[in-house]
């Protein structure tokens, strides 16, 4: 047992129904107690989605524990089947239904006899992994099921597209900012002259998956849905993929050549021509994406050497302290994943760019890491928002645990060039601007009326007397508390029960020297 | 498929494939409400994902609740149940100092049987904090029910009534007119100015303190004591229950606590309507009076002003139609309110109704539809979601009261909504808060009013179906 306030991935089930959700006419099935198609109210309120979730719960109940589905199961999937006419309806198990260890692949076969639809048990065990990998490899089972199914039928078209094209995959439903991303993708793709195949899992039909091979590449821009598919394909039918996230400009150049040289092979011998990309990464780089001048601009330079923290999905948090040590300068104390499961290719990819890493899913573990290493800017998830909120920290948000405010309705993506200017925006108004830092240093900022009250020590051993206590309220407020407490520090590490204004100096000097 | 509406009151049970939260949701207001109090969840990632995602904001708040997650090895019985629970209780108790631990089991303590009930009370004694259980699992229990396991559960913490102060009071008559009705007691003496209830009466229900003390000014006007309430605002509070003791409900979905005070507490149920509404609120203090043979004073006058005070919303809501789709068991009381308001109920979804419980909020329903010259709402047990939505479609209702599932969808299709889950949260109870149901209910009717004339009300493509 582990005593848990708060997690960053949900359970396995809810991977699978975004996979499920996200494709068009698709109907998934829990087999769950009443109140777990919570689901359904995510999808419908983050989302802001207009259609009804096709998502409905197979409910197991007291009769359920008693006797066994028996045709519950079946009898909803062939209802669903005569309801909505889907061309695939998935069976999702829940954590409950994997302990009754039912046999629900029976169900599924019996149903599959009596329904038009295609039917299929998601194929994840829910006390081994979460919501991410539960979604990659759920991805992974359709296209799977549909490649072999059409195999079977003799339908399978692995002739290539006549103009270079690519699949995109792993974009989906209650993804940080996905609708955005895929967007710029599109775009990006566009501009290189380069047809999109197919994205998958969003919009998607599944009928049309057995023309994934068609395309001459596939793109996947998160690390954590996709790359299972991704593998599949490249074993199956020798498609090449790419999983550079195209995030900040070096990422997005990176990903650009991988793209230029998987297509340059087949266009060689089938278009007897050569893609040069490198005018247009240059031009994007240099005048269409605002981000390298940004780092030029002396505005950037304040934020040199300033102190961050990051914290998000592996794909998200790579990237973004890549971006922030290599594009802008700024100093990362510490970054981290939650995804344990893909911690050896995180560390690898931020070794160089950080003080520290980070690997856990424990919010209590983070919040001890901000907190200790006071960072001047934290970018991370909506925890760590909250994380800062209570220490006065500002924090951008770059990745999933989201919030109804990561739904942005206006044009907000993260990868791509109209990306690069938009995490240069987060990154640059979540730390204090700097005219005003400068201004607040000098005069002691504005707010010196305001009664210190979020304290983080527990102590109370240790008094202020009052001049000690106005001097410190003419400190900026975005200091104060750090200041307050490295003095508390000084003041208990050399037994001085009452901070005079003396000590408050004496600590100051004591941690410049 | 054509639909009638009846006569009568008709109740319907469907399939059950309906909608609703997980009764684990009621930590989010109990530990709220109950100071000193932590909750903890004994279940699955399932359960822990649900409650931050539902419960949003308030996680962020260091709530005194948490999850002790199962993992693998607690499901296949690896690792000693006790032993673990201990060490998190243990923990706790350190960082928290609680003065009461309540363990919530949900589906899958159900599922492996795991003992909450037999290991509490030996952990009791070793930690030095009371271990209340409660099973509130999506199981056998809908949304707000898990408010009822919990304070069933605590209905056996509550200290015994000491009889002395009553002995020297002597009943007459006490004969049991049905179940859960009582023949007013006949009692002689009358004191004129101290409060006439002779016997204590505790209200159970949680509701947040301003309301709570709300309904207790509201009796007092009446000279009727309430002498506690279950749950008080601290464990330690929790008020004393016994055989002479009068207890009432105030919200709809308590039928198991009301169970539990009866037979294992021998405490006398006052069988009311729900004082949601003025309606609901005036007939509810009538009831509870008439047990103490109390002459109400101006209550009648007191329904009037908030009726008068609400006319400006009545005249909104008059001749609109509403469906409920049901998921909180709130939906008799609220209905009944809406249909005194004027509004034409076409079907009440509910999640499970309690015939006896509810009784006299049902009559109250059928006086008030006869009342109105509104024919009776279908009452529809366990609904099935796919088929009310295509009873909506064909009803065309004024307003849908839905759960957060379907709401955008049918706002999307022109059908105006209102989360139920609002109900829950939002303070509805007595003469004051009757203005709060209207602006809820009004506040889609209002929105549309300023929409009206833009032409969008549709936002879907036509499409198959």
């Amino acid at each position: 047992m582990k005593l848990a306030y708060w997690m960053y991935a949900g359970p396995a089930h809810i991977g699978t129904l975004r996979v499920a959700s996200s494709f068009k006419n698709v109907h998934a099935i829990m087999h769950a107690p009443l109140g777990d198609d919570y689901f359904n109210v995510m999808r419908s309120m983050l989302e802001r989605e207009r259609d009804f979730t096709p998502v409905t719960a197979s409910i197991v109940d007291r009769h359920v524990l008693a006797r066994g589905s028996q045709e519950k199961v079946v009898d909803n999937i062939t209802r669903k089947d005569k309801q909505e006419r889907p061309d695939l309806i998935v069976l999702t198990p829940t954590c409950t239904s994997s302990i009754l260890q039912e046999d629900l692949q029976n169900f599924v076969e019996r149903a599959s006899m009596s329904s038009d639809s295609d039917v299929i048990l998601a194929d994840v065990n829910h006390y081994r992994i979460n919501e991410l990998q539960a979604a990659d490899r759920t991805l992974e089972q359709v296209v799977r099921y549909y490649l072999e199914k059409a195999r079977r039928q003799g339908n399978l078209n692995i002739s290539l597209t006549k103009k270079p094209s690519a699949n995109i995959i792993g974009i989906f439903t209650l993804g940080f900012h996905n609708q955005h991303d895929c967007r710029e993708l599109k775009r990006l793709l566009q501009d290189l002259g380069i047809l999109i195949n197919q994205i998958i899992p969003e919009g998607g039909f599944v009928e049309n998956l057995h023309e994934l091979p068609k395309a001459w590449f596939n793109l996947v821009p998160y690390r954590e849905v996709g790359l299972m598919t991704a593998l599949y394909l490249e074993k199956e039918f020798g498609m090449p993929y790419i999983s550079t996230t195209p995030m900040g400009v070096v990422d997005t150049a990176n990903c650009i050549r991988q793209i230029q040289k998987h297509v340059n092979i087949w266009s060689r011998i089938l278009l007897d021509k050569i893609f040069d990309f490198e005018p247009y990464i240059d031009e994007q780089t240099r005048f269409i994406s605002q981000a390298a001048w940004f780092s030029r601009s002396i505005d950037c330079q304040n934020l040199t050497g300033k102190k961050a923290v990051v914290f998000g999905d592996a794909t998200h948090a790579a990237s973004i302290t890549k971006i922030l040590a290599c594009e802008m300068g700024i100093r990362v104390s510490c970054t981290g994943t939650y995804c344990k499961h893909d911690e050896e290719w995180f560390k690898e990819q931020v070794q160089n760019f950080c003080d520290e890493i980070l690997i856990t899913d424990d919010h209590t573990e983070v919040g001890d890491m901000i907190a200790r290493i006071e960072p001047s800017a934290i970018f991370g998830t909506q925890m760590e928002r909250h994380i800062g909120k209570r220490l006065d920290i500002p924090c951008g948000v770059i990745s999933s645990p989201v919030h109804i405010q990561n739904f942005p309705l206006g044009y907000r993506p993260f990868l791509g060039y109209e990306g690069t200017n938009q995490i240069a925006d987060l990154v640059y108004n979540s730390f204090t601007l700097g005219m005003e830092d400068h201004l607040l240093e000098i005069f002691g900022g504005h707010d010196t009326k305001e009664v210190i009250t979020k304290s983080l020590s527990t102590d109370t051993d240790l008094t202020w007397n009052s001049e000690s206590q106005l001097e410190l309220n003419k400190i900026p407020g975005f200091v104060r508390g750090k200041i307050k407490r490295n003095t508390e520090k000084f003041a208990r590490q050399n037994n001085i029960p009452k901070i005079t204004v003396e000590v408050m100096y004496a600590a100051k000097e004591h941690l410049s020297a | 498929m054509s639909i009638k509406i009846s006569e009568t009151l008709t109740f319907e049970c469907e399939t059950g494939n309906y909608h609703t939260f997980c009764p684990i949701s009621c930590v989010a207001w109990l530990y709220q409400k109950i100071e000193d109090s932590f909750f903890l969840v004994v279940g699955t990632k399932t359960c822990g994902y649900f409650l931050q995602n539902a419960l949003g904001v308030m996680i962020f708040a260091e709530p005194r609740y948490a999850m002790a997650e199962l993992e693998e090895g607690d499901i296949s019985a690896q690792l000693n149940d006790y032993e673990e629970l201990k060490r998190l209780c243990f923990q706790i108790k350190k960082d928290r100092n609680p003065s009461v631990i309540i363990w919530i089991g949900t589906c899958t303590t159900e599922i492996i049987k795991m003992d909450l009930e037999g290991m509490a009370p030996k952990l009791e004694i070793e930690i030095e904090i009371p271990i209340v259980v409660a099973r509130a699992n999506g199981l056998d229990y809908a949304f707000t029910q898990g408010e009822d396991t919990v304070l069933a559960a605590m209905a056996h913490r509550c200290p015994e009534q000491k009889t002395e102060i009553e002995k020297k009071k002597k009943i007459e008559d006490k004969s049991i007119q049905k179940i859960f009705s009582f023949l007013p007691l006949k009692t002689k003496e009358k004191k004129k100015k101290s409060l006439k209830n002779q016997f204590p009466l505790v209200l159970f229900g949680s509701l947040p303190s301003t309301v709570a003390s709300q309904l207790s000014l509201e009796l007092k006007r009446q000279s009727i004591h309430v002498s506690g309430w279950l749950p008080a605002q601290r464990y330690t509070d929790l008020p004393t229950l016994g055989e002479k003791v009068y207890v009432c409900g105030v919200n709809p979905f308590l039928s198991r606590t009301a169970t539990t005070l009866m037979r294992r507490r021998k405490c006398k149920l006052i069988g009311a309507p729900f004082p949601i509404g003025p309606d609901g609120t005036r007939a509810w203090i009538e009831k509870i009076c008439s047990i103490f043979n109390i002459q109400t004073e101006g209550l009648e006058e007191r329904e009037q002003q908030v009726w008068e005070s609400l006319k400006n919303y009545l005249n909104l809501v008059r001749g609109k139609s509403v469906f409920f789709m049901g998921d909180n068991l709130l939906e008799i009381s609220l209905a009944r309110f809406l249909i005194r308001c004027g509004m034409i109920v076409y079907e009440i979804g509910i999640p499970y109704m309690d015939k006896r419980y509810q009784a006299a909020e049902l009559t109250l329903l059928q006086e008030t539809c006869k009342k109105m010259c509104i024919p009776m709402p279908r009452i529809v047990e366990k609904p099935d979601n796919y088929n009310q939505i295509q009873r909506i479609r064909e009803l065309q209702p004024d307003l849908a009261i839905t759960g957060m599932a379907h709401a955008n969808p049918l706002e999307a299709r022109g059908i105006n909504t209102k989360w139920s889950v609002e109900f829950t949260f939002a303070q509805i109870h007595g003469f004051t808060n009757a203005k709060d149901v209207l602006e809820l209910v009004t506040r889609p009717l209002r929105r549309n009013n300023n929409l009206e004339n833009l032409g969008w009300t549709n936002l879907i493509k036509i499409q198959k179906g």
